[in-house]
């Protein structure tokens, strides 16, 4: 393997692209949690006091939690009240009514990132919430969404706004208590993205989250919440960067998904936090729950990712199928570069009739990073007819990184159905010679063959994300060759 | 073109090429015989630049360019072809797209403008229809579940898109029924050319009755024990390695 060791540690060596910081006046809490810290986050967000009150509920429990450790990761410990919980960018007035009333630096810095919010130059087609450390920043395309119904905004303006749809189906997806990271979300989250698509409507465009940290030594604990009725369908995707810093940064999110009958969601992520330098220093410990409840029938749930950034990644999508039919899927691409460490998959908990989930991950491993896949698939009783499919596969660039599976399966109905195919192997020697052979770089030889490896997940996303998806996996190889 | 001055090469620690001597000159057709072991898929793999091999002695020139000195990449930009004997599969990486990339790497390096996608697949059909392989083959994984047969006419397909100045074939005719071997000789031939030159490695004579060498060369324990004409080939068949000092099975099919 030594030639393509040699070629695969060159290409991990560019720098990360998105590892500048903007120099901006912020509103930024001291570090420190405490029921007076959320006391005042809420204040500052004009929260209604139910809101406060699901917080400070959700804090008390979070106190008595553990931090997990079953996952196949290692870092130290995060010091929970050396982080500052809020850091706003300063505002001349309340609220921004329009993008003129954005702080300029922060539209360059979304256009430096390739996300223009500018009415001129906006992503066509797409309609995008700019969230920036704490607070959501900018959303675009409202009114033409408004005008099909669709709501799409920050989830700090739906709690306002809509509070009776945020009081009946926040956290009925994800519980505070359901685990150490989710609970500390529910008593400190942000901001986030808010989305509910009425009856029978079919979202006329894509809906995009772009979430940015800026700050040094805060976390980012957005939330976002999908409200799909009946019959109706919509895509969303998420995509996350964040400066270069040699401490690490906690980004606690949580996402809810709620698919009525006959509703579908599409939910892609493409996740580049900052993965750390080639030496593991600094980076994102991307601690993630999310989860979509396929309450009605024939209701179909999908999530797609793309993860490449981040120096500890624990995030597991999963879908409750309870609707009879209903489908849930997990198309999953994960790359591990230097010290980075993911442990990453899905849980399909099938608990109605005849419901379906496919499972499709992608595991890369390069340099010395560690990069697991960890699955549950769970048939309850009422489960009769279920099927699901799972496909790990793991490829490794050199020889000292490492992939890891670990599938969970339990089944409490005799007349589920489960397939399970999991292969692991190798970008080889002879695959590198016969690209070269045929005069072609060994970078891009790297990358063609990794993005061939990743095909059946890519050609989920949705077509402009496609191709964005494949230029990230390039960039994140880069210096894995040489 | 290409000049072979006392080339020795090793693969972990074990000398296989020792000392090989050869001049190919444009227009020429050469075949390598030998019995196995003798070195010749080593010699193919070293002139391509494969870096298992390490060359311990002697000088490859290529229009008297050191070949040596360059990168596989840059040695097949230079016009080196290798048609493998063991085509390796990339999954999910479409043959069309490989075949595309690499064409371009070459266009670029020329100087030329990129071909793009509409033009590369209209050339690109032509040329697999040349070997009598379906286009639909186009569409699949890089040699992904292909037979024998179809890797080696696949291989061949590249060897026209790619239009080397000197094509390696490492046992192009193994494991080929007739009419394959035909289709794949047919190939080759129309690879011949003036400023060209084929370089076969093969074990068995039955091959050069379809593309006819102007000179064959016998390996043997890494060095050319015997050159000759094409009635070299023939003599082979009839006697084997035997009667050249070398142990061995027949050199017929």
């Amino acid at each position: 393997m030594a030639n393509t060791d040699k070629q695969v540690n060159e290409l991990v060596k560019r720098e990360y692209e998105h590892g500048f910081v903007t120099e901006i006046e912020a509103d930024t809490f001291e570090p420190g949690l405490n029921e007076d810290v959320i006391r005042r986050l809420s204040a500052v967000k004009n929260e209604p006091e139910f809101m406060l009150e699901w917080r400070l509920k959700a804090y008390r429990r979070w106190l008595e939690m553990d931090e997990p450790e079953w996952a196949h990761v290692h870092y130290p410990k995060v010091d929970y009240q050396n982080i500052s919980y809020y850091s706003a960018p300063k505002k001349k007035e309340d609220m921004p009514q329009s993008l003129d009333d954005v702080d300029p630096e922060l539209l360059k810095t979304y256009e430096k990132l390739g996300i223009p919010l500018h009415e001129r130059a906006k992503l066509a087609g797409v309609a995008v919430d700019a969230v920036f450390d704490s607070v959501s920043v900018a959303t675009t395309f409202k009114e033409p969404l408004a005008k099909a119904g669709v709501i799409f905004c920050s989830i700090s303006e739906a709690v306002r706004e809509h509070p009776e749809l945020v009081q009946k189906y926040l956290g009925s997806v994800v519980p505070a208590g359901d685990n150490f990271f989710a609970g500390l979300n529910a008593a400190v989250f942000s901001d986030g993205t808010f989305v509910y698509v009425p009856k029978g409507v079919r979202c006329p465009m894509e809906l995009s989250t772009y979430f940015r940290i800026n700050a040094a030594n805060t976390g980012q604990f957005e939330r976002t919440l999908i409200i799909a009725e009946e019959g109706s369908y919509v895509s969303y995707l998420e995509g996350c960067t964040a400066p270069m810093r040699d401490e690490n940064q906690l980004h606690a999110a949580v996402v809810e998904l709620v698919a009525l009958d006959d509703a579908q969601i599409k939910y892609s992520t493409v996740q580049n936090w900052y993965p750390g330098d080639e030496n593991g220093k600094g980076g994102i410990y991307n601690f993630v729950t999310k989860r979509g409840a396929c309450i009605g029938k024939n209701s179909k749930i999908s999530w797609t990712q793309v993860e490449t950034g981040s120096a500890v990644t624990w995030k597991y999508p999963s879908c409750v199928l309870r609707g009879e039919n209903s489908v849930g899927e997990f198309y999953s691409v994960a790359l591990t570069n230097n010290y980075q460490q993911a442990d990453t998959g899905t849980k399909m908990i099938h608990l109605g009739k005849n419901t379906t989930s496919t499972i499709i991950s992608k595991g890369i491993s390069a340099g010395h990073s560690s990069n697991a896949y960890r699955g549950l698939v769970k048939f309850g009783p009422g489960a009769t007819g279920a099927r699901n499919f799972t496909q790990c596969d793991s490829l490794l660039i050199g020889d000292r990184s490492a992939a890891h599976t670990f599938p969970y399966i339990e089944s409490k109905n005799k007349q589920a159905i489960l397939e399970h195919e999991a292969t692991t192997s190798k970008v080889s020697d002879e695959q590198m010679f016969l690209c070269r052979q045929r005069g072609i770089d060994p970078e891009q030889a790297v990358s063609m063959i990794v993005n061939g490896f990743c095909k059946e997940v890519f050609k989920e996303l949705p077509m402009e994300f496609a191709v964005e998806a494949g230029k990230l996996l390039e960039v994140s190889l880069e210096g894995s060759v040489g | 073109m290409l000049s072979i001055k006392n080339l020795h090469a090793s693969v972990e620690g074990k000398e296989i090429l020792k000392g090989i001597n050869l001049e190919i000159k444009a227009g020429e057709v050469h075949a390598i015989m030998g019995p196995n072991g003798s070195g010749k898929s080593t010699l193919s793999q070293v002139l391509a630049g494969n870096e298992a091999f390490e060359v311990t002695e002697g000088e490859v020139l290529m229009d008297n360019r050191n070949l040596l000195e360059l990168a596989t990449e840059e040695r097949a930009r230079e016009g080196i072809f290798l048609a493998f004997q063991y085509p390796v599969e990339i999954p999910g990486v479409s043959n069309m797209q490989f075949l595309r990339t690499a064409v371009n790497a070459l266009r670029t390096h020329r100087g030329e403008e990129e071909m793009n996608a509409a033009e590369f697949m209209k050339l690109a059909r032509e040329t697999s229809r040349q070997v009598d392989l379906d286009p639909g083959f186009l569409k699949r994984g890089v040699n992904e579940g292909f037979s024998g047969g179809e890797k080696k006419r696949n291989e061949i397909m590249q060897a026209l898109l790619l239009q080397p100045r000197l094509a390696i074939l490492d046992e192009t005719d193994s494991g080929l029924d007739i009419d394959a071997l035909k289709v794949v000789a047919d190939g080759v031939n129309a690879l011949k050319s003036r400023d060209r030159a084929v370089l076969m490695v093969t074990h068995y004579q039955r091959l050069l009755n379809h593309i006819v060498p102007d000179f064959v060369h016998v390996l043997a324990n890494g060095q050319i024990i015997k050159s000759g004409g094409r009635e070299l080939a023939l003599e082979l068949e009839e006697r084997g390695y035997g009667w050249l000092g070398v142990k061995d099975e027949v050199a017929t099919s």
